[in-house]
């Protein structure tokens, strides 16, 4: 298993800021975790893995409300990239979400529910089968997956389930942004009485049906998740298609 | 990771034990700063709770009554409460009548305790949120503030206070009921001195704290309190934290950030900036020097944001779902 790394390794290097290079690691988790070899047996099996700085995770190193972490994944700087899978070393449920940039920017924001301290990781598979992992210690004081919904407090919800609002940027700085908020209560099973309930699935597509990016969605995903995403040139209006965990559907349209 | 914990926390306790300024007598060293003519405060420091502070971060105050003294605010621990009566019995003679509760935050009701055989009052909306959030408060607080906490407990009012006059051992108050630094904020005025114990919707000399803020009617309380500042009574205004003014500067500071605060976060979520990229926004300048500015700000990103995105998302008219 080795080998072939290492060659990859060499190989990534020479293409890279000699500040980068220094921090690529093939083992020993940089962020100090007694999880690492668990989630790399969970997510990765076997397969080759890099720690590499061009996966950009960032997160405050201090979360204020646990219930609304906001993440920001950005792998943007590597080539082809085909899925990123972002995990939570030592949640309860340690899956986050997983995202196919099929014709968006490889980058994603949203917020996570975080139940105690732990790092938050992007593993990113590229064309080549790598795993390029990268990563930030988040902590916390947790109580973040077992805590209630507002939702599960109030029944008006339920009019509201999956209701869309959002927006595109076609000018400024953040020209070819989109970002949307979802109406859910992203229940994660893990207060006794109240079934996991989140959405499963979001599909992003360009007006002319070609796909932008998947995202399949875990419990940890805060409630009612909003979502940022980037094209790298502006478009026709999104269309946004997507599910949760008990089969209600819904669909929009998010002009620019 | 349980043993991984525990290493660390054996580790940052040994760090602690041997900081310079830890005081083992946990003694916060409380002196009464007298006000006006009977009226005393205890002024708080401008940080964060820790260890060394024991959470003396907080203004406390009594007025001497021809009948009793009246106590507004009991501190942030059983500690502080206990040194604050003794503080009290060495200026004055006259037993405690009455303790307020400006509102249901910690640093200003978990000395309640040093009080308990007093009537101890607060708005209804105090009493709802001390029974809904205060032992996560004192929680919080045993988190941050260490072994000062020892012994304390959430002990809640039992008396409900409305706006309008309130005659105690006495003396004439008025009470004015607001809301905006949390969902009930009292106001208290003393007539006969002319002091305005303006609680946590003032602070003077430190960022505000938005953790249970409503801005829009934090700004409409701030409107109705400076109008006291211009009765031709005002002698003094004592914030819920830093030094005590005699004119309505720490209503206009607390106004300048809040205004500031909200048109930033506003301002941000039109622009389409997700919330780890507001955290990372600078202050200005005007702000920089202010102690715990920084990380006040981006304690208030995570309050607030996500409401502001909410409503500029919601606002856009892009959707048709």
């Amino acid at each position: 298993m080795n080998f072939p790394l290492t060659a990859a390794a060499i190989a990534l290097m020479a293409l890279m800021p000699a500040s980068h290079a220094a921090t690529l690691q093939e083992s020993g988790d940089p962020l100090g975790s007694a999880r690492w070899a668990d989630m790399q047996k969970t997510f990765l099996g076997g397969q080759p893995v890099l720690f590499d700085p061009r996966v950009k995770v960032t997160a405050p190193s201090i979360a204020e409300d646990p219930l609304q972490v906001p993440v920001t994944v950005d792998a943007s700087g590597l080539p082809k990239v085909q899925e990123v899978i972002v995990f939570a070393d030592f949640n309860p449920i340690v899956e986050v979400l997983r995202f196919y940039p099929e014709g968006a920017r490889s980058s994603l924001g949203f917020r996570v529910k975080l139940q105690q301290s732990t790092p938050v990781r992007a593993a990113v598979r590229t064309a080549d089968g790598i795993w390029h992992i990268g990563g930030t210690w988040v902590n916390t004081v947790g109580g973040g997956c077992t805590a209630p919904s507002a939702a599960s407090g109030s029944p008006a919800w339920q009019s509201r389930l999956n209701e869309i609002t959002g927006r595109q940027w076609s000018e400024g700085p953040n020209a070819g942004r989109l970002r949307l908020r979802i109406v859910h209560p992203m229940d994660t099973g893990l207060i006794a009485g109240t079934p996991a309930f989140h959405i499963e699935e979001i599909q992003f597509s360009e007006p002319d049906g070609r796909p932008l990016m998947r995202v399949k969605i875990a419990e940890p995903v805060a409630e009612n998740p909003v979502f940022t995403l980037q094209r790298d040139s502006g478009g026709g209006a999104i269309a946004v298609e997507g599910r949760d965990n008990n089969g209600n559907r819904f669909k929009a349209e998010i002009a620019p | 990771m349980k043993r991984y914990l525990l290493t660390l926390f054996l580790a940052v306790f040994v760090v602690l034990l041997s900081l310079p300024g830890e005081a083992a007598d946990f003694d916060y060293h409380l002196q009464a700063q007298p006000v006006a003519d009977g009226v005393y405060t205890f002024i708080g420091r401008s940080e964060d709770f820790n260890t060394v502070n024991g959470g003396n971060i907080v203004n406390t105050a009594f007025i001497v009554a021809p009948q009793g003294v009246i106590v507004i605010d009991s501190g942030p621990s059983l500690r502080y409460g206990q040194q604050m009566r003794a503080a009290i019995a060495a200026i004055s003679p006259l037993p405690p009548a009455l303790v307020i509760n400006t509102h249901h935050h910690p640093d200003h009701f978990l000395g309640n305790q040093a009080y308990a055989e007093l009537p101890i009052a607060a708005l209804a909306g105090t009493l709802k949120g001390i029974a809904a959030d205060g032992n996560a408060f004192a929680e919080n607080l045993y988190r941050m503030s260490g072994d000062w906490m020892k012994g304390t407990e959430v002990i809640a009012p039992t008396r409900v206070l409305v706006a309008g006059p309130l005659d105690v051992a006495g003396r004439r108050l008025r009470l004015i009921s607001l809301d905006g630094h949390t969902g009930a904020d009292l106001a208290v005025y003393d007539e006969a001195s002319g002091v305005l114990f303006a609680g946590d919707l003032t602070f003077n000399g430190r960022a505000p704290t938005t953790p249970h803020a409503d801005i829009g009617h934090w700004l409409a309380a701030l409107d109705q309190i400076e109008a006291i500042t211009r009765e031709a009574g005002f002698r003094a205004l004592v914030p819920g934290h830093g030094a005590v003014t005699r004119d309505a500067a720490p209503i206009r500071r607390t106004r300048a950030w809040l205004t500031w605060l909200q048109a930033t976060l506003r301002e941000a979520a039109r622009a389409g900036l997700e919330m780890n990229e507001v955290l990372a926004r600078p202050l200005p300048a005007e702000f920089a020097d202010l102690p715990v500015a920084a990380s006040e700000y981006r304690r208030s990103v995570g309050h607030l944001f996500p409401a502001v995105e909410a409503a500029e998302l919601g606002a856009s008219g892009s959707v048709k779902q």
